[in-house]
């Protein structure tokens, strides 16, 4: 046997992350109540580590490396950056949330830095079993993050929901991979994709190994009907985690879709296209028509996560490099989004008040007309309001899908985002038109200001000149 | 038929034997005894076929690891059995159907062209061929970067276990080594002075 040591430069990145977390997870144990901001700091200097050492080793041509378990190209690391980007906002934002809480503890720095590992290992995974654990690990850190304030029984219901129909979707997922794994006898995707196009759809152990990773898949996107535990566990957690799992993990659920579907079965388009036709008709559809009926902020929030995804898949699905790459601004434009408006809730939240119905939103303007205005620019960017840029990303992914001819999807589509527009204007008139309930004051700290303005005015300045992002994102994707 | 037939049919038997004493029994310490019994014998027949790292690891980590903890919380939870076994003609049929279900579906399996006995025939090698071996040169290897990563996982179940389990609660009795080491005498012991009864 001749063994070669596999080159170890591409993986750098993952291995400072580990490292800084198990030093973070050490340090932390030292540390007295009031010294924990240097847990807090130590996570942000992992994130800005990783993010720099991606940005010097941005891959311009795919390397593969690990025997065939990693590979490290352009969707990759652009992935990678905006992972780290929102994982270091949700620190800040989640920062004096905790901390009136009581809830400021090293844990959740630790397992939401295991988290970013695992996400980064299912972005460049290139074999089915590195996909699988980095998923688990994710997975398994969120599972936690939901359960970390141990006095909230509704936070302990929604972690366990959770946990078990996240087991359930692993498990599926599993399956599926078994099964492909038995019909081709691969799991490195680029193996797997040769022996695919070699034996088609000919071989019913594929086929049903397909169905079973489609089933996986939309579990952990949380597309219906496989959406059961999205509201449960958004509105359950404590709105710091709902901002990390809402976030984040989107980023590297795409790069899941992308590595399983797309680069390993990617002969099969023709056939998971039709499933995933009936996955984005149905969350668009559930997502917006339900999302009306909640009082719940963080419920309609999930709701609308919901119908995202069904746009998501709407790129995915057109099986072009154009709709790949708008699916990917899409996600990213979705996560910044995302973050913004759980930022805000963060902000309203305050010792012994917990931010979360729509009501809270009443007469945000007297109160704090920026935050309103941040707010407001927020909810218009998810309801596709023209000249901001969620109304360019959902431009993007229904021009793909109509150049492939599906005319018909891209009119339901923009018919259920009008009537997702009804829940996202009401939050505004909320802000502008409403007499606030309370008026106490809004405390912010200096550093979540600026980055929560920074954020809101993203999504404005990226509605103007989106051509750069989505640049980028093409390139990745086209190589 | 050779020896090493007549051993598999021993313990396939003993094997059977087993599994049904583990449902059977009433005694759940019992029961689980014959589980491990049942690993034992597994692992035997793993041995037959070649396959002594299995085998190996099935005694170190369900005999040794698993059985063992949960011999533990049989003992330490004091279950009454009687209620779990109520009931049990009204679940019969329901677990008839299921039993029968799962036998029909593991024939379909065995006899079905993908998982079939002619499809994977039992391998054997040379004497001095060790499976251990290969399996550490390639999980050490080629899948060092997959091995890795289940090995940081476990790091994280154990976090995630022990940031939701320990907490400090009021009123809990623990030890404190080093005020215990630091005791005095005096902080224990007090000498009461009392004058002698004297009997009459």
């Amino acid at each position: 046997m001749n063994f070669v040591a596999p080159d170890f430069m591409p993986v750098l990145p993952e291995l400072f992350v580990l490292t800084m977390t198990c030093l973070v997870l050490v340090v932390d144990v030292f540390l007295e109540q009031r010294q924990r901001h240097i847990t807090y700091g130590l996570a942000q200097l992992t994130l800005l580590g990783a993010a720099l050492l991606t940005l010097f080793t941005y891959a311009h041509a795919p390397v593969t490396t690990m025997f065939g378990h990693y590979v490290k190209d352009a969707m990759g690391d652009l992935l990678k950056l905006c992972i780290y980007l929102a994982s270091a906002a949700v620190f800040l934002y989640s920062r004096d949330y905790l901390r009136r809480r009581d809830l400021f503890k090293g844990e959740y720095y630790v397992l939401g830095l295991f988290g970013v590992l695992g996400m980064m290992i299912m972005v460049s995974a290139h074999s089915l079993l590195s996909v699988y654990l980095g998923l688990e690990m994710l997975s398994l850190s969120l599972y936690a993050l939901v359960a970390i304030d141990r006095d909230s029984p509704v936070a302990s219901e929604a972690a366990m929901k959770y946990f078990v129909l996240g087991s359930l979707a692993s498990g599926m997922l599993l399956y599926g991979i078994s099964m492909v794994y038995g019909a081709t006898g691969s799991i490195d995707i680029q193996l797997l994709a040769d022996a695919v196009a070699k034996q088609g759809l000919g071989n019913p152990v594929l086929v049903f190994g397909l169905v079973f990773l489609v089933v996986g898949l939309s579990f952990k996107l949380g597309a219906v009907p496989f959406h059961m535990w999205v509201p449960d566990v958004y509105q359950g957690a404590p709105t710091s985690v709902t901002l990390y799992i809402g976030s984040a993990p989107k980023l590297a659920a795409f790069a899941l879709v992308m590595r399983i579907l797309v680069d390993g079965l990617g002969t099969l388009q023709a056939d998971w296209q039709q499933m995933l036709i009936i996955l984005a008709m149905l969350s668009m559809m559930l997502g917006n028509l339900v999302a009306i009926a909640q009082s719940n902020i963080k419920r309609m929030l999930a709701y609308s996560t919901i119908s995202h995804v069904g746009f998501l898949l709407l790129g995915i699905l057109a099986g072009t490099p154009e709709g790949y790459a708008a699916a990917m601004f899409y996600t990213i434009v979705y996560v910044l989004m995302a973050v913004g408006a759980f930022g805000v809730l963060l902000v309203l939240s305050r010792t012994g008040f917990e931010a979360e119905n729509i009501d809270d939103f009443k007469g945000l303007n007297d109160r704090n007309p920026w935050l309103a205005f941040l707010m407001m620019v927020i909810m218009m960017s998810m309801a596709g309001v023209p000249f901001m840029v969620g109304f360019y990303a959902k431009w993007m992914v229904l021009q793909s899908i109509v150049d492939i001819g599906l005319v018909w999807l891209a009119i339901l589509g923009v018919l259920f985002s009008v009537i997702g527009a009804f829940y996202y204007l009401r939050v505004v008139k909320c802000l502008y038109f409403d007499k606030p309930e309370d008026n106490t004051p809004i405390e912010m700290s200096r550093d979540t200001e600026v980055v929560i303005s920074a954020n809101g005015l993203l999504l404005v300045v990226l509605g103007l000149y989106p051509t750069a992002l989505m640049s980028l994102c093409s390139t990745a994707l086209l190589g | 038929m050779g020896f090493e037939k007549f051993l598999f049919y021993v313990f396939s038997l003993i094997l059977v034997l087993a599994s049904v004493g583990v449902i059977t029994v009433r005694n759940p310490v019992r029961a689980a005894l014959f589980l491990v019994l049942a690993f034992f014998t597994s692992a035997a027949l793993w041995l037959l076929i070649e396959a002594e790292f299995l085998a190996i690891t099935l005694v170190l980590v369900y005999v040794g690891a698993v059985m063992v903890l949960f011999l533990f919380v049989i003992m330490m939870l004091d279950i009454n059995v009687a209620p779990v076994q109520e009931g049990f003609t009204k679940y019969l049929p329901f677990g008839v159907a299921v039993a029968l279900i799962i036998v029909v579906e593991m024939g379909l399996m065995v006899s079905s062209s993908y998982f079939g006995g002619d499809r994977y025939s039992l391998v054997s090698h040379a004497a001095d061929y060790s499976n251990t071996k290969e399996l550490g040169s390639v999980l050490y290897t080629f899948y060092v970067y997959p091995f890795e990563i289940a090995s940081v996982i476990l790091l994280v179940a154990i976090i995630a276990a022990i940031s939701l389990t320990m907490r400090r609660r009021e009123g809990t009795k623990s030890q404190n080594p080093s005020r215990q080491v630091r005791v005095s005498r005096d902080d224990r012991l007090r000498i009461v002075r009392m004058a002698a009864e004297k009997n009459k």
